[in-house]
């Protein structure tokens, strides 16, 4: 070591990350014990969520976040939602990615004032039922997939701590969506939604139910990005989680429609080598992949990248060489899930890179289609997701706006009628989706084109696809059915709609009894 | 028509109505409906069930219907046969023919 | 033909958009005999209400020995159907007291006597050897259908996946009806998950000369429509035929020739069932109802 004078280094005060002369006294301190020993008492690895929550510093009025990989076996809100409510906190606000019917508990969490403000992308059962109905002075702000990430992204939603519940962890915090060193417990397969959570939160709690030895990669979420480890005994419902494989449906109106959608793909001009697609995991979507395959493997075209929510059908086309990568945000079901686990190409992405609007570039915008769903279609294609015939809020937006912006073509399926109410109508109950973004719906009595395709109307023509106009969709489902009386609601606003670009779309107004 | 004993039809399938008709001593239809559709339709149903038991003259009964979103077609056919069932008639009339 | 269970509102609802060429409504067979009064109701009102478009509207009636079988043709014949299908028919006679009930209902009820058309199911060993007389007894029939399952039964022997039991049958019931001028229609087939041997029996049943065939299942309906398709070559020289016919008569000519042959009368009877069948054939349309 040579002798030098600090101050004399030329420029020495306008070097950056530069922090003076080298001390001794600083010198990290060697741990000698063996790596193994060493995470047996990881400082991260807390004896219980309460010490967690007290470490990280949660106080009334913060913002906590979820995410909704567990889907309706989750376990982890409500765990965590009662022990907040057992140590007092108030006042808080749950962003989570979505909730489902399981999280009907949090009803009473709201009662009690624990929980003052909801964002999510959907609600179902008892306690979309409950906010429909005024439980919440605040009304829930629901957005999509791409405007949640956006809005972390900003730093508009910003997220206190967040509460990560994952299949296998290691002492550090490496989690992931499945557990590489066993084939016990639940496994989700992507962790899409909680990526982001992790990196943008101030603090970051995983949740586990299989502490694993490190380095738990690939990882989902990474250790630099998280504070403390919690394990216990369940993160959720394997079974709730997901099941084995999604079903096939055998309803012939499910597979009429898939049939109308598969040949409205093959006719659009889009159905060509490497072209780019997302499906949903509904009856008639899940057929469209099995038909669509019918032609892949006709024509010998294959499938550049397929996006989203993934099932096993998709994995199916990924494994025999016709769907070449697969990016997902959530894995449907246990197929897809063990898919990422075990192929390479079989990507898991954060919600930003799958659909927001701000960052450098989302995977949505490289769709040439995608087949959504709809509880309601208009006549202007305005697509409701969201509340039901009756207008109680069960569903969720999800990333059906982002993917209908994004994708060169957007097809929307459903049956002209569910049971006796019509699905095409005049007017949707809320707007989820604009229908300036949507290009086709498909339904078991005639497809019909948005008049602002009419290229996509001359392809459909030319191959003699059973076409007709929105308007006529309307007319036959209320000549069936009756024209329905419209539902009553009063003026107490209980759920605003954000586009993806986080403006007030509609509102979802209190139901009247 | 006289109403002479508890008669059923339908199923609980969807698109389906099940009407339970009985025995009233005093004038008068009293009706109890349960719907999926029930705000849309709700009217509509009970409309269909009380003119369809006018046309059959019927004048004193209870009627209890459970539907799942059935047609005004289904509903006037469940009626009718539960009327006929309670009447323990089979002297149909098919007074409708169709236009073409 | 698609077969629709009378008493099911939700089939009986949607039966119209699968692309069958008819829909038949069953009083028989799918209805349990203690809902045979709501079965009746509930197809006479779908008829007199709903709207299915140009789709052929059958019903099966139950047999007239069984005592239900007038009272279904009350409500029925009013309703106004194209074709009542009566099962079980042994002989002319059975068609002829069908028809006769018709006649009767259709002056009571003030509709243009002779305007519902008749269909005959033959499901029994003595029926297929009277197909002949059957085929001839009305002109109200549109055609005659085997019926396989009741056969089967008739000869003690089951069904195969060749259909080896039913080839006296369908050769009788074919020639009966093509010499009477009336369709031939064949049975459903009932293992509906196996749509290769379901195709291999449409294929077959083609190939014989029948001129459709009863589906249970909406999801039969596509392969058997791709079987009764015409490929691309036939319906090319069909349409050149016709076109060289057109030309004839242009010409004023009544022969005439397509690259130097001439035409026979049946090659063009041929070529125009040919495309009337591709039109037929074709599902996806949609109609103003």
């Amino acid at each position: 070591m040579s002798e030098f004078d600090y101050n004399s280094i030329p420029h020495i005060n306008e070097v950056s990350a530069c922090h003076g002369v080298y001390d001794e006294k600083n010198l990290w301190q060697k741990d000698p014990i063996s790596f193994d020993e060493r995470q047996q008492h990881s400082k991260k690895v807390l004896p219980s969520l309460e010490e967690a929550i007290r470490r990280v510093g949660l106080k009334d009025g913060m913002t906590i976040s979820f995410h909704h990989h567990f889907r309706n076996g989750d376990y982890v809100v409500n765990m965590v939602m009662d022990v907040i409510a057992k140590m007092g906190i108030k006042g808080l606000t749950l962003a989570a990615s979505s909730l489902t019917d399981c999280h009907w508990p949090l009803i009473d969490h709201i009662k009690n004032g624990v929980i003052k403000h909801i964002e999510t992308s959907g609600l179902r059962g008892k306690l979309g039922d409950a906010v429909s109905h005024g439980l919440m002075d605040f009304p829930v702000i629901f957005r999509s997939h791409g405007g949640r990430a956006a809005a972390i992204e900003t730093g508009e939603l910003h997220i206190d701590v967040a509460f990560l519940g994952a299949p296998s962890c290691d002492p550090y915090g490496n989690a992931n969506g499945y557990n590489r060193d066993s084939e016990e417990g639940s496994c989700c397969g992507s962790l899409g939604y909680a990526k982001l959570d992790a990196l943008y939160a101030d603090k970051c709690i995983i949740i586990t139910d299989h502490l694993v030895s490190f380095p738990n990669t690939p990882f989902g979420i990474p250790e630099s990005q998280v504070d403390y480890v919690v394990k216990v005994d369940n993160i959720g419902d394997p079974n709730g989680i997901m099941s084995g494989a999604t079903r096939f449906t055998k309803n012939p109106k499910e597979l009429l429609i898939a049939q109308y959608a598969t040949k409205a793909i093959v006719a659009s001009g889009y159905f060509k080598n490497n072209f780019s697609m997302q499906m949903g995991s509904g009856g008639a979507s899940l057929a469209v992949a099995r038909y669509l395959r019918e032609y892949m493997l006709e024509q010998d075209i294959k499938c550049r990248f397929a996006l989203g929510g993934i099932t096993g059908q998709i994995v199916q086309m990924h494994e025999e060489g016709l769907v070449k990568k697969i990016l997902d945000v959530q894995s449907f079901d246990l197929i897809a899930a063990n898919s990422v686990k075990n192929n390479r190409f079989h990507e898991q992405i954060d919600a930003s890179y799958y659909a927001s609007y701000v960052n450098k570039g989302a995977a949505v915008n490289q769709l040439d289609f995608v087949i959504l769903s709809a509880l309601e279609v208009d006549t202007e294609f305005n697509v409701n997701v969201m509340t039901g015939s009756d207008g109680v809020i069960r569903g969720a937006v999800g990333g059906h706006p982002d993917t209908a912006a994004g994708a060169s073509m957007t097809i929307v399926v459903c049956p002209l009628l569910r049971g006796r109410i019509p699905t095409v109508c005049s007017k949707v109950n809320t707007i989820c989706t604009p229908g300036k973004t949507v290009d086709v719906v498909v339904t078991d009595q005639g497809i019909a084109v948005n008049p602002a395709r009419p290229e996509l109307y001359e392809k459909f023509v030319e191959a003699g696809l059973p076409l007709t106009t929105i308007e006529k969709l309307r007319d036959r489902a209320e000549r069936i059915a009756g024209t329905p009386e419209p539902i009553k609601y009063t003026d107490r606003i209980v759920g605003v709609l954000m586009y993806r670009d986080n403006s007030v779309i509609d509102v979802i107004r209190q139901v009247a009894d | 028509m006289e109403i002479k004993r508890p008669g059923v039809a339908g199923t609980m399938e969807s698109s389906d109505i099940i009407v339970r008709i009985e025995p009233k001593e005093t004038e008068g239809i009293e009706l109890t409906l349960e719907s999926a559709v029930m705000q849309q339709y709700g009217k509509q149903i009970e409309k269909v069930i009380r003119e369809t038991l006018e046309e059959l003259g019927v004048t004193k009964a209870y009627v209890n219907a459970v539907d799942k979103g059935a047609l005004d077609c289904t509903v006037a056919a469940r009626t009718l046969a539960a009327a006929y069932r309670s009447a323990e008639s089979t002297e149909y009339v098919w007074s409708e023919v169709k236009v073409k | 033909m698609l077969f629709v269970p009378g008493n099911n509102p939700g089939m009986i609802r949607d039966a119209h958009i699968y692309g069958s060429d008819s829909i038949m409504f069953d009083l028989e067979d799918s209805v349990a005999i203690t809902e045979k009064d709501a079965a009746r109701f509930l197809v006479y009102k779908a008829l007199t209400k709903l709207h299915y478009g140009s789709k052929e509207l059958v019903v099966r009636i139950n047999d007239l020995s069984s005592g239900l079988g007038v009272a279904d043709l009350e409500a029925i014949v009013r309703a106004r159907p194209d074709v009542i299908r009566l099962p079980k028919t042994d002989s002319a006679k059975d068609v002829v007291e069908c028809e006769r009930e018709i006649e009767r209902i259709e002056r009571e009820a003030g509709i243009p006597v002779g305007s519902t058309g008749m269909m005959a199911a033959i499901e029994s060993a003595n029926g297929v050897l009277n197909a002949r007389e059957i085929a001839f007894a009305s002109k109200r029939l549109i055609g005659i259908a085997l019926g396989a399952e009741d056969y089967v039964t008739d000869l003690k022997t089951t069904r195969s996946p060749e259909g080896i039991e039913l080839m006296f049958a369908r050769g009788m019931i074919v020639n009966a009806a093509k010499a009477a001028g009336i369709m031939a229609l064949d049975t459903v087939y009932s293992d509906v998950n196996n749509e290769e041997g379901f195709i291999a029996e449409a294929t077959m049943i083609r190939k014989m000369g029948f001129d459709g065939k009863s589906v249970i299942n909406p999801r039969q309906i596509a392969p058997l429509h791709a079987v009764f398709t015409p490929s691309e070559k036939d319906l090319a020289k069909a349409h050149a035929i016709m076109d060289a016919i057109a030309e004839a008569n242009a010409r004023g000519s009544g022969v005439a020739s397509l690259k130097g042959k001439m035409i026979d009368k049946p090659v063009v009877a041929r070529a125009q069932y040919l495309l009337e069948m591709a039109e037929r054939a074709k599902t996806m349309t949609v109609e103003d109802i």
